[in-house]
């Protein structure tokens, strides 16, 4: 007996709706089907007009973040079977629809050039021209943050961010913090002056839900934390 | 009508270096890309980026000149050496400058940058970043782009180029967003657009690596250079065929039959696991072919990791075991991982000379895409994303040197026309009436490449593929779309895009009809070995309306004569 799913999938060109409809497609479930390659069988076979992003299909590219039964998740990496029979799927919260399940991502990535999102080396290269060395604790440091893929899971997840338009928001500050914690960045007071302002970290109320909802499982709140302590010193010291 | 000194089309490694090398250079440069620049396949490559650093204790006396003889060799002497030369001897200060610019690359002991060993390298020569190596450099050339303010273009996918025959002019481009079509001039444009993966049914590529951009190139004259010779990567998971990198050959792990026997060593005996992937894929398709794979039937083997322990794993492998944990539900600290070979990268390209210029003044081309030759018919794990650094900064610097400093020559007429020609073939798509649609001209194509043009050739097959693809060209010219508002349309995007995946894999299939050897990626049952005396040649395939034209040109040899290839 093979089984079916029902995806309800959030549909709308906000030129031609003024509402979203919820729209209705059985699937046959299959071994190992994931939700995008459900959506995409929607796309070839049965609505032509589904519009969706992604490339990868291997949890890398960071296209595929989607609102899924009330969860923020990629569709490629999510196996459709540990859904349920009724699994919704709507684009990611809290940002601009452009069509289905595509959303406007201008502000994320304005956010992101906000926080000088590159190594600032004040100091020229080694003289050899070789690498600069960095031991491996320093290495292991970043190790999380560094595998951020900018799919905005956390952001559009984050309350914060969905009322305070002007707040960094999750990823951002994780990206902020993939440099704070570097050793080989000199980005220093620069980068502190940065969190430490009106749309920085004081506006995180802590509340988790950017942790959890990140698929590759970055303690984005820890690293908001370490930042909070290191404003809080550069104010004590008169760094920043 | 926009206008740039400069126009790359594609974000991935190879065009972010380009763009960066342009604006370093103080051109009008844009980023013209289908994907945000962070989305491209790059970000997919796991295992690492050769360049001879001599790092590692065990690769004191490794050199630009080693690396050289290890990538000629691996190619099957296919490539040309001085270009192959090129790109070892830019290598060192390429992976620096990546480091410089905040690559988080893995550490040795001393800190330096971490190197592993990979197939077909005489040492370990591979600088890597745990197991997510493209990821973190695509992010930060990404990064350094963002510094360098480099206009993006985002969700555009360029359609064709508009040349005069003398010159190029600028491109044609759609925007995903809106529908809208626009003209773009721009004195040179560079194609850095990656591979052209899904023309096969079983790939490790991405679902946008269609290779559409090769046919848009080829479409306007430039001919497209060893198309014959695909890499086949031994070690795909069954399924999705998402890659398990040669990192995990690197760190140690084994291939392993229905029997549970290291059959390696029937095949490369010295090098084991870690033969060039052309000899690991076809040791494992002849072991399931001869009834070797395992019992589901799906024709796969295992790749076993579980002796290399928790630990290393971990730390060395940790995407590897994310990957396998989402997409097969197992873990490979405990269990061995179904593998089978699938189509990995293209050898050949967009003909490029060493500084990614094509015969068509204002193209340029690097990366996938392209081929100058530095791979000839086999390429080493690891070298792809260093021909991306390499010749994007390359072709970065040529195309710079080619718009400085001169007066502009664009004809305004010539752009005008490509740009009507090119809406009103999209009108004509979105109007037609014709029956056949995406999928049913797709999948028979996706089928013959991988069973006919695949691991193994033989001439009947092959025969029989050539003429099926030009069958379906010409069924292409019946095709239609459902879907007819233009807004983010992936299935009027996705029917013009495979009108150019069916040319290239007709050039591919044509090639690889008329190459009568065995070489590299190239493997042949009726003509089991390799052919120098009459075979150590370019194929170029030029664009017909009826399929490809053949012509050939000389391999560069410059140190190294062709010898037998053993591991
Ligand atoms: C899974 C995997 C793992 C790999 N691992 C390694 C490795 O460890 N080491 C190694 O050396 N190599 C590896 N490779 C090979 C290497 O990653 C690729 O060859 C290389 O990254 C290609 O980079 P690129 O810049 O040429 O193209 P891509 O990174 O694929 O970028 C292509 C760009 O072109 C754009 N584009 C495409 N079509 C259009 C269009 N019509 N209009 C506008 N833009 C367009 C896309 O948006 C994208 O930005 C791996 C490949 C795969 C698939
Ligand atoms: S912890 Fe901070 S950033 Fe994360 S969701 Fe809560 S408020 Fe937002
Ligand atoms: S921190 Fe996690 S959820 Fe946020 S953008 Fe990066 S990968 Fe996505
Ligand atoms: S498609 Fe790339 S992350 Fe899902």
């Amino acid at each position: 007996m093979s089984q079916t799913v029902t995806l309800r999938i959030y549909r709308r060109d906000p030129e031609l709706d003024s509402a979203a409809k919820y729209q209705n497609y059985q699937i046959e479930l299959t071994p190992g089907l994931t939700v995008l390659m459900a959506l995409y069988h929607v796309l070839e076979n049965v609505d032509k007009s589904l519009a969706f992003r992604a490339s990868c299909r291997s949890a890398v590219c960071g296209s595929c973040g989607m609102h899924i039964n009330g969860k923020n998740m990629l569709a490629c990496e999510t196996q459709l079977a540990t859904l349920g029979n009724e699994v919704l799927i709507e684009p990611l919260p809290h940002l601009p629809v452009l069509k289905d399940l595509v959303v406007d991502m201008t502000t994320f990535w304005d956010k992101y050039e906000r926080v000088r999102p590159y190594l600032i080396a004040l100091k020229e290269p080694p003289p050899s021209g070789k690498e600069r060395i960095q031991n491996v604790e320093d290495r292991k440091r970043i190790d999380e943050f560094i595998d951020c893929i900018l799919c905005a899971c956390c952001h559009t997840s984050c309350s914060t961010a969905w009322w305070d338009k002007e707040y960094l928001g999750p990823a951002a500050l994780a990206k902020m913090y993939r440099f704070v914690a570097d050793s080989r960045d000199e980005g220093g007071a620069e980068r502190l002056k940065i969190v430490a302002s009106e749309e920085g970290v004081f506006r995180c109320h802590t509340i988790f839900n950017c942790t959890e909802e990140c698929p590759k499982k970055i303690p984005i709140t820890f690293g908001i934390q370490e930042m909070k302590k290191k404003v809080m010193w550069g104010k004590l010291t008169g760094k920043i | 009508m926009l206008k740039h000194q400069v126009i790359i089309v594609g974000g991935g490694l190879a065009g972010l270096r380009a763009a960066v090398e342009c604006a370093m250079l103080g051109v009008d440069t844009a980023v013209l890309s289908l994907l945000y620049p962070v989305r491209s396949h790059s970000g997919a490559a796991q295992g690492g980026i050769n360049a001879a650093l001599a790092n590692m204790p065990e690769c004191k006396d490794d050199s630009p000149a080693k690396h050289a003889y290890d990538t000629v060799k691996g190619a099957d002497f296919l490539a040309d050496q001085d270009c192959s030369e090129t790109m070892t001897t830019d290598a060192p200060t390429r992976i620096y400058e990546l480091e410089h610019w905040g690559v988080p690359f893995s550490r040795t002991f001393d800190g330096k940058i971490a190197q592993r060993p990979f197939g077909g390298a005489g040492y370990p020569r591979t600088c890597y970043a745990a197991d997510k190596t493209g990821l973190y450099i695509l992010h930060t050339l990404n990064e350094q782009a963002v510094k360098q303010r480099v206009k993006v273009y985002n969700e555009w996918a360029a359609l064709s180029l508009a040349s005069d025959g003398a010159q190029n002019h600028g491109l044609v481009a759609l925007n995903l967003q809106t529908g809208e079509i626009g003209a773009f001039a721009a004195d040179a444009v560079i194609f850095a657009t990656g591979g052209a993966g899904r023309i096969y049914k079983r790939t490790s590529n991405a679902m946008q690596s269609t290779g559409f951009c090769l046919a848009v190139a080829y479409r306007a004259g430039i001919p497209l250079k060893d198309m014959e010779f695909v890499q086949f990567h031994p070690t795909t998971i069954i399924g999705t065929n998402i890659l398990m990198t040669e990192g995990a050959r690197g760190e140690g792990g084994y291939i392993i039959n229905k029997d549970g026997e290291r059959f390696m060593q029937r095949y490369a005996a010295k090098a084991m696991e870690l033969a060039p992937r052309d000899i690991v894929s076809r040791s494992i398709q002849t072991e399931i072919n001869e009834g070797r794979g395992l019992p589901d039937g799906g024709g796969s083997v295992y790749l076993d990791l579980r002796h290399l322990g928790r630990e290393k794993i971990l730390e060395r492998l940790p995407g590897i075991r994310d990957i396998c944990i989402s997409f097969l539900g197992l873990d490979p600290i405990e269990k061995p991982i179904p593998i089978q070979p699938g189509m990995h990268f293209i050898m050949g390209g967009i003909d490029t000379d060493k500084d990614g210029a094509t015969i068509l003044p204002g193209v340029f081309a690097a990366g996938e895409c392209a081929c100058v030759s530095v791979h000839g018919a086999n390429r080493l794990g690891g070298n792809s994303l260093l021909e991306c650094v390499v010749m994007g900064q390359r072709a970065g610097a040529a195309a710079g040197k080619f718009v400085k400093g001169k007066a502009s020559a664009l004809k305004e007429a010539v752009l005008n026309d490509a740009l009507k020609k090119t809406s009103a073939e999209v009108d004509a798509l979105l109007k037609s009436s014709g029956k056949e649609r995406l999928v049913t001209l797709r999948d028979p194509m996706q089928d013959a490449m991988t069973d006919q043009i695949g691991i193994y050739r033989d001439e009947k097959p092959m025969t029989e593929a050539v003429a099926l693809l030009r069958e379906l060209r010409k069924r292409y010219r019946n095709i239609g779309v459902d879907a007819k508002n233009l807004k983010f349309n992936l299935d009027l995007l996705r029917t013009i895009e495979l009108g150019g995946m069916l040319d290239v894999a007709e050039a591919t299939a044509t090639g690889a009809l008329a190459r009568k050897e065995s070489r590299g990626g190239h493997s042949r049952l009726d003509f089991k070995t390799r052919d120098d005396a009459n075979w150590m040649k370019h194929t170029l395939a030029y664009f017909t309306p009826d399929g490809a034209r053949l012509d050939y040109k000389p391999v560069t040899i410059t140190k190294w004569q062709p010898e037998e290839r053993k591991y």
